[in-house]
Order: C-alpha cells, then structure tokens, then sequence
C-alpha cells in the first residue's frame, strides 16, 4: 500500500490523504473526498480525544443543560471508511519527505495533507490567575462539561471576560438559569468587532434588557482566589470589586499553527495562508500542490475583499473543505469565493450575519425595525454593500448576499415594503485593514 | 443516528418541526432546536423532515469517528516502510 504520488496534479487510486485537525472541516472534507469518488487511504489525525463533534451548541444548549455532550457528534456518510488517530496531536510536517510526525512518535507518510488544525481558545495572560479553579474557557466539548457542571451548581455570580458572540452566548445562558452574570468588555459595545459600534449598541440593549450586567469600556484588573485556589472575586478597572466563584475567559482564538514552525509555510496570526484554491502557500509564495488549508486555521484571499480573508464560522470550514477535497481530486480547478456567513441565537434572538460588517464604514437599516427586535441592516464600504446582518428575519438574507456578491452601491435601492421612513445612513469608525 | 442541521443555511421555515415535531422544535421567534441524537424510532419522521426541508439543510447518519466495536481503523493498518513512515 505504498503511495507513491503520480504526477503533480494527477489523481491516483491507492493515495494516502492525510487531514490533521479531526473536527468539521476535516469529517468534511473526508467526506468530500468519497463523494468525489476518491478510493485511496484517509487518515484523519485529531487531537482531542473525541470523534468530531458540533462545536457551535456547547456554548448554547450543552452549557445550559439541555443536550448533553455526547449527543454533540456529529453524523457522517456510511462508506467514509476513515482511519483515525484521535488523541494523537501533530507536531511537525516535513515536506521534503512529505512526513507528519505525532506527539507520540509516530512518522505518517502522506501524498496529499489537508491541514484543518483549526484554533484554540486564548488563555487568560496572567498564568497564575488562568490556574484558579473556577476560570475557564468554552472551545472543548471538555471545556462545555467543566463549566456546565459549574453553572449547575449555581454559582453566586459568573464573570464573562469579552463580549464577542462566544461571550454573548454564555452570558445569555447563565440569564436562562436565572444565574446573575457581569460582563466585561473593554471596547464600547458587545458584538462591536464583528458587527460595528452600531450595532453592537443594540445588542448591549438587549442584554442589559436580559439582566446582563454589561460593562464595556472596562477591563479586568485582576482575578483572586482563595487559599485553595478557587477563584473568589474580580477586581475591575471601574473600581469594583466583584465577587465571583466562575469567570469565563472569551477573548477570541488563537491559531493553531505552531507545529508548522520551520515547514517552509507562510504562516502569521491570522493562520496558515492559501491561495482560492486551498493550496498552501510557501514563504516564497508558491502554491503547494500537495499540501492544502481550510477552515478556522487558514487566511486566504476573496475576490471581494481586500488582503487575506480569516474566519472562524462553521459554514466556511464546511464549504473550503470541499473546495480542498475538490483540488486535491482534480488540481485547482474551483475556487472558494463563498461568501462569509454566520448565525448566532442569544436571548431568544436570531442573528444571521452575511459578508464582512467588521470592515464597514457605514450602516443603514433597511428592513424591519430594532425596536421590535426583527430588522435587516446592512453595512456598507467605500459606496459598495460589503454586509448584512439580520436580526430575527432569516429569510430575507439571501437576497442580501447576492447584493455584495455583485457589488451593488451603498445604500442599495429595495423598496422594501417594510422598510423604515426615511432610511438613515449612519457613519461608522472605519476598522483597521485586515 | 446523529442530525445535523446547517443552520446557516436554515432559515427557519418550520417544516421539519411539522415533519418531526419529537426532534425539531422553533423556540423564540425564530430560534431552531433539535435533538442532535434521536432515538431510531423517530426514523421515518426524520427522514421526512429531511425531504421536508426547503433548503435542504438537514444531515443524518451514523455517528462519526471510529466504528463503536473496536475503536480501530475500518481496513487494516498501514505497514511502515524501512525508514519507519507508515504509507
């Protein structure tokens, strides 16, 4: 069963596909990979200890006791017939010998590697303070257990440290179970990087209207424990003194690409860079015919948008995936231009955002009303729609996205039947580039 | 038997709730919940939910991972070279 690889770009049944990184991009490109009719070995090497599951629910339904984590599996097709290394992180890639070394010793020879290590959440910086018991992150299913046991158990009053979608979504949890929860963000509104100050306002409206304590513009100063090392109050940069028995730290991901350091990769913070095509690119900036990216660990540039694109959402792992499974099958022949797209459901509300609003310059509500809690907004750079976020009125996005993927000014021209009298075009602080 | 719903492409028409109201249900104005591992007798219901669906963004099928017997790989091991690479 050696695999010797056939001639760049030529497919060869008996190929050895290995894809490090055993969550939702890599179930799915395995799975893009037998669809395509794919015959060859593939090995899916995962660091975790569990099968790949979904991510998304645990700081949702898992946290709040409603599903368990075991029920977060994910399905998979029938004829996948997968080997897997779960548990088994990788900790080198040769690409001379096109080699991946484990963190057990194993050497795993590949035709063809899909790197899908995707990312880790950010550790809180002051080690001593990270240890307290009681002060944890939510990425794992590991994660959801610990601090589903720690909600259940009532906490006196739990700290969330960001108020990113991630921070979001536990504070909404912990106003589920009734629990009392401070928020702390240190920029002016919840959802403000990813949605704009705008917005961000308004999410900071319902979450005060939830019994959030917000706090933005505010910072923690230090968390302090007991003699036992439980975590036991927060002192904050507005004077108070909280007392506190779980802080949840949600302060963004990190990248997982530190076991990529000296393969000859371009790689920075914001992930393993690609061309359209999933191939990695080099430092010299050359594709890698055999050796690809996808998902939250890879950067990659969009026809509209400017530098390199990075996401964390679950329909971009799903999607890259299989434009990876498709050019390792066939060469570079489709590229990923999908659109960004992502939903979140915190406080009863469905937020599903299209495109890029981080980077916009100006907002205008178009549909519907903030007010009654069910509006389209969308987001605007350079006179050019580059965003939509809808708020409780999934259906009409799609309409939206084929407005930024054909690059209609700002604001575009619906007349919308429901649309707000008159529409105001409001200014937004323009975003750092990239 | 694990259920997957895209739930970016799900715009929350309800049909699968009808189809299979044990495993799908609409919570909020326009939140979708679903039991990600249903019992095998709900089958024939989610199945039609599945067909159901106007946007087509509901998945079924085993659980991945490794199969439930053995935790083993489904073909055999691959052998190591003579530079001990497994190929």
């Amino acid at each position: 069963m050696s695999g010797h690889p056939g001639n760049r770009g030529e497919h060869v049944v008996g190929e050895h596909v290995v894809i490090v990184g055993a969550s939702l991009t890599g179930l799915h490109a395995a799975e893009a990979l037998r669809g395509g009719g794919f015959a060859g070995r593939v090995t899916l090497v995962g660091a975790e200890p569990h099968p790949p599951y979904d991510r998304p629910s645990l700081s949702k339904r898992v946290l709040a006791g409603r599903m368990s984590a075991d029920s977060t599996g994910l399905p998979q097709r029938q004829d996948l017939d997968a080997h897997w290394r779960l548990g088994n992180a990788a900790v080198a890639l040769d690409r001379d010998t096109k080699t991946l070394t484990l963190d057990d010793g194993t050497a795993l020879g590949f035709d063809k590697l899909l790197i899908a290590t995707g990312t880790r959440a950010r550790r809180w910086p002051d080690t001593a303070e990270a240890a307290l018991t009681g002060v944890l992150s939510i990425r794992t299913r590991d994660d959801a257990l610990e601090l589903q046991a720690r909600l259940a158990a009532r906490p006196r009053r739990v700290l969330v440290i960001g108020a990113g979608f991630v921070g979001s979504e536990v504070a909404s949890v912990c106003r589920e179970l009734d629990l009392d929860v401070t928020v702390v963000e240190r920029s002016a509104a919840p959802l403000a990087g990813a949605l704009g100050q705008w917005a961000g306002a308004a999410a900071g409206r319902l979450q005060r209207g939830h019994g959030v304590d917000l706090r933005t513009e505010t910072s923690v100063l230090a968390l302090e424990g007991d003699a036992d090392g439980r975590l036991r109050r927060v002192r904050l940069s507005d004077g108070d003194v909280l007392d506190v028995d779980v802080a949840v730290v949600a302060l963004g991901a990190v990248r997982n690409v530190e076991w990529l350091a000296g393969s000859g990769l371009a790689i920075d913070a914001r992930g393993v860079q690609c061309d359209p095509f999933c191939r990695a690119v080099d430092t010299d900036g050359r594709p890698c015919d055999d050796i690809l990216v996808a998902g939250d660990v890879a950067c990659w540039p969009h026809p509209l948008y400017e530098g390199l694109l990075a996401v964390e959402h679950w329909d971009n792992a799903v999607r890259q995936a299989r434009v990876a499974a498709t050019t390792i099958l066939h060469g570079a022949v489709r590229a990923h231009t999908a659109l960004p797209t992502f939903w979140s459901n915190q406080f009863g509300v469905n937020i599903k955002v299209v495109g890029v609003p981080g980077r916009a310059d100006q907002v205008a509500v178009l549909q519907g009303s903030v007010e009654r809690a069910a509006f389209v907004a969308a987001y605007g750079r350079g006179g050019r729609i580059i965003g939509a976020l809808a708020v409780n009125t999934p259906r009409a996005l799609d309409a939206y996205a084929e407005m930024i993927s054909s690059r209609m000014s700002f604001p575009p021209d619906l007349n919308a039947a429901d649309a707000p009298d008159p529409i105001r075009v409001l200014d937004l602080a323009v975003p750092a580039a990239g | 038997m694990r259920v997957m719903v895209d739930l970016a492409r799900c715009q929350s028409y309800g049909q699968c709730v009808f189809a299979a109201p044990e495993i799908f249900e609409i919570s909020g104005r326009e939140v979708l919940e679903y039991d990600s591992a249903p019992s095998d007798e709900w089958r024939l219901h989610l199945e039609r939910a599945r067909a159901a669906c106007p946007v087509q963004a509901i998945t079924i099928g085993p659980a991945a991972g490794p199969g439930k017997d053995d935790g083993q790989p489904s073909t055999v091991r691959p052998a190591a070279d003579s530079m001990g690479v497994l190929r």
